[in-house]
């Protein structure tokens, strides 16, 4: 199979087998809209986000490696103390989680002890976790703040390496699809939101940029050189080059879920909630959607944007006119020429040289061509 | 550099990295050999068991709090943990907002206390002092770093005074009226001159001590540096009056330095009137009642004596200070401007079983994703993938050994989190290879030998690694630099490793291909080397082409001969002459254009823009032979 794959990376390259990433992108955008307005509409009909008690203030006890995990002991020790009522679930095998509105500094150690007593387990087996009403608050804040400083950040290093904004919006509006579809998905699927998740979402957002950066920057690699040649179309360089690092893409992809997705197995069947779980449940669901927004939203999103470029639609027209010319009349989505069985094929020559085109001696013609770098 | 061959440069960087490694285990080796490093990276408090308490600054009224106030809130609560006797508290701020408090074991609700409650600072004035012998031969037997000398002066003054006789009860004369001011004698009752006798300086704070502090009532208290006890009259200027402090080089009357630190005070409105009437009151008194002592959070940082009366609320202490001593008392003062109390956000305890459980398991978890990436990697790139898993394992060490070497120099702890990043890590490293992996598959496919396709593909693959590593960096920066709770040490092992990982890439993994390509096994692109002619598709590619050699085991050095100028190049764009029906000539123009134009000497890129076709041929031919000429020379 991976000589299956590598085959398939070779014809990706050359633009033998194409996928219309670029060509079909209203298709991508109709259906990331959908996903948008389901992600912001999801939190509203389910009243809102399972938010963790760092956000609603409380007390947490985990008591580990038990034999009894019988949920009633815990309820009984926090009534018994405090007279709440506290919320136990069984996390993991040998592990009870006991949670309850906020405590005072005694109520938390009388607790403690009350679950020693009841689970028959030692001091060292209890650990308890006492949360402000507003520390989510402030985490949050921070959060955020620090969501803003890295987009603005990003934005302006990726305008200054791409030498155009236009990539750098491209990937930042692609961004925000990462952001509302990640969270939306943990609104749907009523995943615990606790500071260790949003440390997920900071990260998937250095991951999906990361990733859009590889592509762009064969994109750019490729679109560069584009009035240099009269073959393919603008739209059809830029698809070839999310076509040519597709199995980079993908191989990313998988090598980055691997890990993660084996702290998520060990933290959630082994630790049930914690710092473990949460960090890569929203790492995975965030590296999924961010490989795929690169490929569907943020490379449609740039081609879309710079297509309608003077120069870009000069440049089309002529590349069109000329196909038609040279009886090319079909080409792949990344502009590899088709012959009438649809193999794939070369392009014809040139119709005969433009006014421009001087002939020359030893050969056939000499061509004015633009500098390599046109930037 | 030029002189030398790509496999002769590789092998001096490998040994640059296996230096550069030598040395930061050597290091780790020497610190551990010294006691003072460990090989383990030390372990957070969520891992080793312990409470860590996170606590934000509540002040009276909407008082602003610098960072310099929280710096020394910081201070004050250290010195009360310490005091306590809990040994190895971490006491930090974080994001300049908050105080991270992490103990080991489970605090008592007293050192709870103190960690919350604000420190006072007030001025009082001296009605007595007396040196403390019992905190002196405590401080004499405990103190190990006192030199020789030191040690026998504190002892002869020890003796000296010994034979004076310490205050009793009943050497003070009872109160003959309601005392008149703070400086009165009045003041001390039987009561008051019993605690002054009975009482012994210690380093110690507890609480009882600081419920005690009214404002209006004396007080009997101790300076624990000099082990100096004090009776002090009731509070004459609080410390909220103070509206500032700096210190600087005293100035004589001329304005010239006397070398001398000095602190000035400067005080508010308020503040300036009580201090005026106190200095006026203190000067015209007898040693030691013309000394007011300045206190804070119940114990005596300073007690100068007043030399003038000060009207213009800028007192200015001076005295025997070192510029650190000067630096300390000036940020005191400008601390006790501002109370700080502190609320208890976040805490956890952790028992030392669930942080020794959730270790076992992260590590374990962080293994299982290693194979799996590594198998992952094989399985994609054969015995390439080799590379990846080698390169994986150093990266590993390096990783460990920075930890480690960061706990030693910054007490840096890996905490849970940070495991997983280190974890995610592992996928985000690997990403590199892949993307160089991938390049060299594209040269190739342009139909470049190996040796060729692993120096063009690392010029493209480094531009790529670097500019999206940085996207990394610029996050765990952010990450780190606002980071709240534990997501400090996530992102710290982020951006280590994304670091780490350049590092590897460009002193490892590029050096170590330079030297693999050269490799028969791989060159010849065997079957299972990863870069099979047939897995790549390159023999179907090259099919009907005729007009340059296929690579093969000797086949690089003649591509020379027949292929230059390269497939893609016979074409130009313009005729569209492409080398092989799958090879449209649309591809590879530019690409080819723009690779030959690095390797044509001596063109610059505007010359190259106004060759004509033919000279540019005639250009990339030369080149081509003289660069599969000098891969000749190297193959032997």
């Amino acid at each position: 199979m991976a000589a299956n794959f590598a085959k398939a990376g070779n014809q990706l390259y050359t633009g033998e087998r194409a996928y219309p990433f670029i060509q079909r992108s209203n298709l991508w955008f109709i259906l990331a809209a959908v996903l948008i307005l389901a992600s912001i509409a999801v939190p509203f009909f389910r009243g809102g986000f399972n938010l963790g008690i760092e956000f609603t203030g409380g007390s947490e006890f985990t008591v580990s490696q038990s034999e009894n995990t019988d949920i009633a002991v815990g309820q009984d020790a926090v009534e018994e103390v405090s007279g709440q009522e506290a919320t136990v679930t069984n996390v993991a095998p040998g592990t009870v989680r006991v949670q309850t509105e906020e405590l005072s500094d005694t109520e938390t150690l009388e607790v403690a002890e009350a679950l020693q007593e009841g689970y028959g387990v030692s001091a060292e087996q209890v650990s308890s976790t006492f949360i402000g009403p507003v520390w989510g608050e402030q985490i949050s804040e921070q959060m955020l703040l620090g969501l803003i400083i890295f987009v603005v950040l990003v934005a302006l290093y990726m305008a200054f390496y791409f030498r155009t904004w236009t990539m750098s919006i491209a990937a930042m509006l692609g961004l925000g699809f990462v952001v509302i579809v990640t969270v939306g998905i943990y609104a749907a699927t009523g995943f615990e939101v606790t500071p260790s998740a949003i440390i997920g979402f900071l990260t998937i957002l250095s991951y999906a940029l990361y990733d859009t950066m590889v592509v762009f920057d064969k994109i750019r690699e490729n679109v560069d050189g584009l009035r240099s040649q009269l073959d393919q179309t603008f739209t059809e360089r830029v698809n070839l080059a999310v076509n040519q690092t597709l199995v980079r893409s993908i191989n990313t992809s998988v090598v980055g879920i691997l890990p993660v997705g084996s702290i998520l197995f060990i933290g959630s069947l082994l630790l049930g909630a914690g710092t473990l779980r949460d960090i890569s449940l929203s790492l995975f669901v965030g590296i999924i959607v961010g490989t795929l927004a690169t490929i569907f939203i943020q490379a449609p999103l740039y081609a879309r944007m710079r297509r309608n470029d003077a120069e870009i639609k000069s440049h089309t027209t002529e590349v069109l006119t000329l196909r038609e010319q040279r009886g090319v009349h079909a080409v792949t989505s990344s502009g590899m020429a088709l012959d009438a069985a649809g193999q794939p094929t070369v392009f014809p020559p040139l119709p005969e040289p433009e006014p421009e085109v001087e002939m020359e001696d030893d050969d056939e013609y000499q061509v004015i061509i633009q500098a390599p770098h046109e930037h | 550099m030029a002189t030398r061959t790509p496999a002769a440069h590789a092998r001096g960087v490998l040994i640059g990295l296996l230096v550069l490694l030598l040395g930061m285990g050597g290091l780790l080796a020497f610190a551990v050999q010294d006691g003072r490093a460990q090989w383990a990276p030390l372990l957070a408090l969520d891992l080793e068991g312990g409470t860590q308490m996170v606590l934000s600054p509540q002040v009276d009224g909407d008082a602003e709090i610098d960072e310099e106030q929280l710096q020394q809130a910081v201070e004050v609560i250290r010195q009360r943990v310490d005091g306590s006797g809990v040994t190895e508290a971490e006491i930090t701020t974080q994001g300049g907002e908050n105080v991270v408090v992490g103990l080991p074991g489970t605090p008592d609700a007293e050192t709870r206390e103190l960690i919350q409650a604000s420190a006072d600072m007030e001025f009082r004035p001296v009605l007595r002092v007396e040196q403390d012998m019992a905190f002196m031969e405590e401080l004499l037997a405990e103190d190990e770093d006192l030199s020789e000398e030191e040690a026998e002066a504190l002892e002869e003054q020890l003796g000296a005074t010994e034979d004076e006789e310490q205050a009793r009860p009943e050497d003070f004369e009872e109160p003959t009226a309601e005392p008149e001011n703070g400086s009165d004698p009045n003041w001390i009752t039987p009561e008051v001159a019993a605690d002054f006798a009975n009482f012994e300086c210690s380093s110690e704070i507890s609480l009882d001590d600081r419920a005690e502090s009214s404002p209006d009532e004396p007080l009997v208290s101790c300076d624990p540096e000099s082990g100096m006890k004090y009776l002090l009259g009731p509070v004459a200027v609080p410390g909220t009056n103070i509206e500032d402090s700096s210190f600087g080089m005293e100035q004589s009357g001329a304005g010239q330095s006397t070398g001398r630190w000095a602190v000035t005070i400067n005080f508010d409105a308020e503040g300036t009137e009580a201090f005026s009437d106190t200095t006026t009151r203190l000067l015209g008194l007898e040693a030691p009642r013309n000394q007011f002592a300045i206190m804070l959070d119940g114990q005596v940082i300073s007690a100068p004596t007043t030399q003038a009366a000060i009207v213009d609320g800028r007192p200015q202490i001076t005295g025997d200070f070192s510029e650190d001593e000067a630096r300390g008392l000036s940020e005191q003062l400008r601390y006790g401007s501002l109370p700080i109390s502190f609320e208890i956000e976040s805490e956890q305890q952790i028992s030392a079983t669930l942080g020794e459980e959730q270790l076992r398991l992260g590590l374990l978890a962080g293994i299982i994703g290693l194979v799996l990436v590594a198998g992952y990697a094989l399985f994609q790139y054969r015995t390439l993938g080799l590379v990846t898993i080698v390169s994986l394992v150093v990266a590993g060490v390096m990783t460990w050994w920075a930890i480690a070497l960061l706990g030693w120099s910054d007490g840096y702890r890996l905490s849970l989190a940070g495991i997983a990043g280190l974890i995610v890590s592992i996928g985000l490293t690997a990403d590199s290879f892949i993307v160089y992996f991938e390049r060299i598959k594209d040269e190739l496919r342009e139909g470049r030998s190996l040796p060729g396709a692993v120096e063009a593909g690392w010029s493209r693959a480094r531009r790529t690694i670097l500019a999206s590593k940085a996207v990394n960096v610029i996050a765990a920066v952010v990450l780190y630099l606002v980071a709240v709770g534990n997501v400090r040490g996530f992102a710290f092992t982020l951006g280590l490793t994304a670091v780490i990982d350049v590092i590897l890439v460009f002193l490892f993994t590029h050096p170590l291909m330079q030297l693999i390509a050269r490799r028969k096994f791989f060159a010849a692109g065997k079957k299972f080397s990863g870069l099979s002619e047939k897995e790549l598709g390159v023999d179907v590619l090259y099919r009907g082409s005729g007009r340059f050699a296929r690579r093969g085991p000797s086949s690089t050095t003649e591509t020379a001969s027949q292929g230059a100028p390269a497939p893609a190049l016979a074409g130009s764009s313009a005729s569209s002459l492409p080398s092989s029906p799958l090879r449209p000539s649309a591809r590879t123009p530019e690409h080819a254009r723009e690779d030959r134009i690095q390797e044509v000497p001596e063109i610059s890129e505007s010359e190259w823009a106004q060759m004509t076709i033919a000279e540019r041929r005639r250009a990339r031919a030369s080149a081509a032979r003289q660069q599969d000429t000098d891969e000749t020379e190297e193959e032997r």
